[in-house]
């Protein structure tokens, strides 16, 4: 016996705090670990950025203000694009967690349990930043340029990581209701694909019909997308900065809850 | 200290999913430093119960308390005392061996080196420092149930719970197996195990409840049970009618059945040592020549017929989870 085992004496709520702090250690090393899962995070990013600039560019710069380049246009939305189509991996990671053993062992312990959801929530922002970097270096690559300030980076970091974090948490409640890991990607499949593509990330809502239209300019992921590009193409941000704020609290205010509260029912049967 | 002598206790535990009745009033009580071993078929409930006892699941009626705290309101008390090592190793899989007795160390509240240092000294107790910092995915079936046990001790509990410790393992593995539970006994810990296997019961455990559709059937030490489903049987087997006839007439009451188309007698024996050597040294005296002899042990099969009057049940799904 390796002398007398000594326990910690801090109080409950710093416990928590060290509870998450574990998961997301232990969330952020599946993510390094999971060496299929890390080539996706690096070649999906540069793959969509390559294949939709190329592809679509010559046909879409057409439509886009004088002095545009599509490449340039684009980059919001495949950043954007790519940390909502990411959240997949929070999702099944959820569900993973669920189904396995491993939540029994979990909640044998006088953890809190919620912090297993906190550890895959803030790990995918690891992720997608790493992600989003990989993304930002290939667009400079193949001739991405942009004039943004420091700060205005920092803001298209910072909105980012917020919608990102958001996002997660919408995904974290995919993960504990769906019931088998096939499920939570079709379920995240039929909501985030037409988020996506219906909206102002790869083409601009000029060209839409008026109920697709509609719906683009009003949805959430437009509301980033739009932000994020005014700041990279240093155009006026309008509405969209707020807009975009206002968007992912709202999600994060809704979410959160939820997704604990179906978490600790399912948890607690 | 608590003041009770016994660690767990459960009166009537009841449990229904729905119209079926897993557990129909389950009384349990295990005495400090002392190992209890719930016996049953599949199906029986053994999971079920254990997963209540752990806190994993609510149950309809009843009172359950661990270390004197309520398993209902006092969850993360009991947590706190409770290892629980259960069917489906329950490890990280991409964690190595060290990091995850690490992690769970600190979930369990023990300070970051207290962690680091009894992952160490578990890792070597268990076999596993060379697998140490290799991924457990990589783990073979018997080792990745070390690393669970492990992970279950990493705070040295005072209650163990092991639900089918062995199910699935090698040979070899499940004797090593029973030697770590064998030296957790022996340090003192009050355990609770629930196997299938009687034989598993009666080398470990100190009493046995024998549990069927959900209820209590019978309870006792292994030789009380023993007594009460039937002993040892000798089978003599003879090359003709002949020596059958006379090792019959030697034995005489000691007879519980002989076949005459196969040349065999069922002797009881209680003794297994003296009586099997009594037998046989009466029926060399009468110079008869035993061509072969089985000693038959009750199984879990004999422990149902005799106890419940029927045939173990065939496999049933057994998960007390939905």
């Amino acid at each position: 016996m390796a002398g007398i085992l000594e326990f910690e004496t801090k109080p409950k709520v710093f416990l928590a705090v060290q509870d998450s702090l574990l998961m997301v250690k232990r969330s952020s090393t599946h993510i390094l670990r999971n060496t299929d899962q890390l080539l996706g995070a690096f070649f999906q990013p540069i793959m969509f950025l390559v294949l939709f600039a190329t592809v679509f560019g010559g046909a879409i710069s057409k439509a886009l203000p004088a002095g545009v380049t599509y490449l340039n246009f684009l980059m919001a939305g495949i950043i954007v694009q790519t940390v909502a189509f990411g959240s997949t991996t929070t999702a099944v990671a959820v569900c993973n967690d669920l189904q396995k053993g491993i939540i029994d062992r979990f909640r044998s312990l006088p953890m809190s349990n919620i912090a297993v959801l906190n550890g895959h929530v803030v790990s995918d922002l690891f992720r997608n930043t790493i992600s989003t970097v990989v993304m930002l270096l290939t667009g400079l690559i193949i001739g991405f340029r942009s004039h943004a300030s420091v700060v205005a980076w920092l803001a298209i970091a910072s909105l980012l990581l917020l919608f990102t974090f958001a996002f997660s948490w919408l995904a974290a409640i995919v993960g504990v209701f769906a019931k088998s890991v096939e499920a939570v990607q079709w379920l995240t499949f039929v909501i985030i694909f037409p988020l996506t593509f219906a909206s102002t990330a790869f083409v601009p809502a000029e060209g839409m019909n008026h109920v697709l239209k509609a719906f683009a300019l009003n949805q959430p992921i437009t509301q980033v997308v739009e932000a994020v590009r005014a700041l990279i193409l240093g155009t006026p941000i309008g509405n969209y900065g707020w807009l975009a704020v206002i968007w992912s609290v709202a999600i994060l205010v809704v979410a959160v809850p939820v997704a604990s509260w179906l978490f600790r029912r399912k948890t607690s049967q | 200290m608590p003041t009770s002598d016994y660690v767990i206790k459960a009166k009537n535990l009841t449990k229904s999913y729905g119209s079926n009745e897993v557990l129909r009033g389950i009384d349990l009580k295990v005495q400090r430093g002392t190992m209890l071993a719930l016996l049953g078929p599949n199906g029986a409930g053994k999971t079920t119960t254990v997963r209540i006892l752990s806190t994993l699941l609510k149950y309809d009626d009843g009172t359950v308390t661990v270390e004197g705290h309520d398993v209902t309101t006092d969850a993360d008390k009991v947590r706190s005392v409770i290892g629980l090592t259960g069917q489906s190793a329950a490890v990280d899989e991409l964690l190595t061996g060290r990091e995850n007795l690490v992690m769970m160390g600190r979930l369990y509240r023990l300070t970051k080196a207290s962690a680091v240092a009894r992952a160490q000294e578990l890792l070597e107790e268990f076999d596993l420092v060379k697998a140490a910092e290799r991924p457990a995915k990589t783990y073979s079936g018997g080792m990745r149930r070390r690393l669970d046990l492990a992970v279950s001790l990493i705070a040295t509990p005072p209650v163990i719970f092991l639900d089918e410790p062995t199910t699935g393992l090698d040979p070899r593995s499940r004797l090593a197996m029973w030697g770590i539970i064998e030296r957790l006994k022996q340090a003192g810990t009050t355990i609770l195990l629930t196997t299938q296997y009687l034989e598993e019961a009666d080398q470990l455990a100190d009493r046995i409840v024998v549990i069927d559709g959900g209820k209590v059937i019978a309870e006792g030490t292994a030789a009380e049970l023993k007594s009460k489903i039937g002993n040892d049987r000798l089978q003599l087997t003879f090359k003709d009618i002949a020596s059958l006839t006379g090792a019959k007439g030697v034995l005489g009451k000691r007879v519980i059945e002989s076949d005459e188309k196969s040349f065999t007698v069922t002797v009881l024996i209680t003794d297994t040592n003296n009586d099997v050597r009594k037998a046989l040294e009466d029926i060399a005296a009468a110079k008869i020549v035993v061509q072969a002899l089985d000693i038959h042990k009750p199984t879990l099969d004999d422990v149902f017929l005799s106890l419940t009057g029927k045939q173990k049940q065939p496999e049933k799904s057994q998960k007390g989870k939905k």
